[in-house]
């Protein structure tokens, strides 16, 4: 429906715009991360912030992900709402203990006296040619770990309405951007103030044949997988989750159940992973009105290799996810 | 009245008073310890606890420079801590017997005891895992402008984690009101410090200039004096500094760490124990100035101990959590 009100964004934009928003109404946020102020990332997402709120409150550090992210961890529970910014997602395994010993836990090991109200900005996703230590989606390792929550935004409008929502948590909350998106994908955000709530799933597209349960850089691979379904005379549906934990997994299973078939496509490694997770709710959820297993489809199970053409069969694609749902759908 | 005479009379009666205080904090420490090894003997505490004993003056002296409002992060050996920083004896043993009364509802155990109307942001069982938290305090206390201090005990084993010296390099940057004190008690669990810790260790903080002092942590009069001085100059902006206090554990790593020959000698924990114990050496001295005698000293041991046998009994009675309990506080 467009509204007088709408812009159209780039994701970078809407997640700036977030930051901005938040940072305006709450003098306790700030920004804590490397080449962050100045610079405004390598990204160029928060360019402009330190302009507005200054050195103090958007905050260049040394290249120290486990001190400065401990350093929010401490901060957030004495006032301050610190957005820690990582880089890239792969970096994130510098943070783990400060994450998953200490953020994700005190709450729970003090008995609910002190809490830790942080969010981690981050980035996941391949066929940057970045190679094996600059392309992954490492998201399921922090929905695994009760105390977190984790956002995983596929569109401007959910990173920016998810990202005001994380900001105001009472809790850990990592932010999984993909940085192929950050400049690439436009969308339609209000001018005016909304927030998205975590923990509710978005049915991006509407269909009746088959489920296609998307997150973050897969849900636009899903999208044009289901225009190509069309011109097949296949009707999909594509579901969003937005967020891992909260998950709202009533929206999943309602529409596997409404199509019989559900395929789950995650750029994380599909082992143990976040489809691992979302096929099995959709199973126990759905079982007797599915047609056929749950069907899942995420990066290989190898370190991402460099050579484009090499990095492009490790993940999923419109292509891919096209011809395994025709197949499904044949079959039934 | 401003007269030289009245103000030394009044400079007496204040180091009376703190002396006799630090004694009495010392005592409560060693008794409260003592009940701890009891009932760990008795079978009647789950898990283990690392007892504090030997190293009371450290806690006592540090914490006698604080403010109430002022931040601590302690350590897995951290009975010590929470006690001088005014955590109650009988909400500190129903945490470790893991009752509903305990400081964290007996979710966190002796290992975790957390306390925000004292300050205390928790004690951590992750070697060093506190450092950020600690340095994350001192930068709200900065941002905000609130005057307060953090401390952050560590025992030497921790100078091992690389979190010090990321953490070490940004407060002093960013001239944290931050203050580093390390409990060198000779022994990393049951490997002698000497063997894991290359070069000065006071030379790794001078390293990125942050002022570092060391003091004889048997002495509370000199550990007080320390941090008095580094705790007043951290609150007026002359940033962080580092407190190495060489120290000594009376008893095991834990308190099922009975047979230690293998590690240290019998000869050597006794010339510790009388020759080097905190508490006698502070008693020895109130006694030889005149500002006590055996029989006040005698008295007030007496008293505490009955303060804590009759915290145990508390803690005995309290009951477990409800099974209710184990689900709340995983989010706030
Ligand atoms: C990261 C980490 N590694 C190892 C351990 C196991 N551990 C518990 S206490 C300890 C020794 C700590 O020595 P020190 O820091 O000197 O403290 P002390 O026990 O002497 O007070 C070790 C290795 C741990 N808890 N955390």
């Amino acid at each position: 429906m467009p509204d007088a009100g709408m812009r159209e964004l780039t994701f970078a934009q809407a997640i700036r715009e977030a930051l901005a928003e938040e940072m305006r109404r709450d003098p306790r946020v700030c920004i804590l991360g490397e080449d962050v102020a100045e610079a405004g990332t390598p990204f160029k997402v928060l360019s402009g912030l330190v302009e507005e709120f200054g050195t103090d409150r958007v905050v260049d550090t040394p290249i120290s992900e486990a001190g400065f992210t401990g350093v929010a961890v401490g901060a957030a529970m004495t006032g301050l709402r610190p957005v820690v910014d990582i880089m890239f997602g792969d970096f994130l395994t510098l943070t783990m203990d400060q994450m998953v010993n200490q953020a994700a836990k005190i709450h729970y090991m003090s008995g609910g006296k002190w809490k830790v109200p942080m969010v981690l900005r981050t980035t996941l996703g391949a066929t940057r040619r970045s190679a094996a230590q600059h392309s992954q989606s490492l998201h399921a390792w922090f929905a695994h770990v009760p105390g977190l929550k984790v956002a995983i935004p596929a569109t401007p409008y959910d990173a920016k309405g998810l990202l005001k929502t994380a900001i105001r948590d009472e809790n850990p909350v990592i932010f999984f951007e993909d940085k192929m998106m950050h400049h690439k994908l436009k969308g339609n955000v209000p001018a005016a103030e909304f927030t998205i709530p975590l923990g509710v799933a978005d049915v991006k597209r509407e269909g009746t044949d088959i489920t296609l349960v998307a997150t973050s850089s897969m849900v636009q691979v899903a999208l044009g997988a289901a225009v190509l379904l069309e011109g097949a005379g296949i009707s999909a549906e594509v579901v969003d989750p937005r967020t891992l934990w909260p998950l709202d997994e009533k929206t999943l299973i309602d529409s596997a159940k409404k199509t019989s078939r559900a395929i789950v496509i995650d750029e994380g490694y599909g082992r143990y992973g976040v489809t691992a997770e979302l096929a099995s709710v959709i199973s126990q959820g759905a079982f007797f009105d599915l047609d056929g297993p749950v069907v899942r489809m995420g990066a290989m199970h190898i370190p991402i290799p460099f050579s484009p053409p090499l990095e492009d069969l490790t993940v999923p694609t419109e292509k891919s996810v096209f011809e395994t749902a025709r197949k499904m759908c044949a079959k039934a | 009245m401003t007269t030289a005479a009245g103000a030394s009379a009044k400079t007496i009666a204040t180091l009376q008073d703190r002396s006799i205080q630090f004694y009495r904090q010392m005592v409560r420490i060693r008794l409260f310890e003592e009940q701890v090894n009891d009932l760990y003997t008795r079978a009647l505490m789950p898990g283990l606890a690392h007892l504090y004993s030997g190293e009371e003056a450290i806690a006592v002296g540090v914490c006698g420079a604080l403010h109430q409002d002022d931040y601590i992060t302690s350590t897995h050996r951290g009975h010590g801590h929470c006690l001088a920083k005014g955590a109650s004896p009988k909400l500190m043993f129903a945490e470790l017997l893991g009752k509903a009364d305990g400081y964290c509802h007996g979710k966190g155990g002796s290992m975790h005891i957390a306390d925000p109307a004292t300050g205390n942001l928790g004690a951590n069982a992750i070697v060093g895992g506190s450092m950020g938290i600690a340095t994350g305090a001192a930068f709200s206390a900065r941002r905000l402008g609130n005057g307060r201090v953090a401390v952050c005990f560590f025992g030497e084993g921790a100078l091992g984690q690389g979190l010090l010296y990321e953490v070490m390099n940004l407060a002093q940057l960013w001239k944290l009101p931050v203050l580093y004190v390390c409990e060198n008690n000779l022994y990393n669990e049951y490997t002698h410090f000497s063997e894991t810790t290359a070069g000065d260790i006071c030379a790794r903080p001078a390293a990125f200039g942050i002022h570092a002092e060391t003091v004889d942590g048997q002495d509370v009069h000199a550990v007080y004096a320390a941090a008095q001085r580094l705790v007043d100059r951290a609150r007026s902006g002359g940033g962080p500094a580092f407190l190495l206090c060489n120290t000594y554990r009376y008893t095991g790593h834990h308190v099922g760490d009975i047979n230690r020959e293998y590690y240290r000698t019998r000869q050597e924990e006794q010339t510790w124990k009388t020759e080097r114990d905190p508490i006698r050496l502070l008693g020895d001295r109130l006694i030889a100035e005149g500002l006590a005698d055996r029989g006040l000293l005698e008295g007030m041991e007496v008293e505490i101990r009955a303060e804590m046998k009759a915290a145990v009994e508390f803690a005995m009675e309290s009951p477990y959590p409800a099974a209710g309990e184990v689900e709340k506080h995983v989010y706030a």
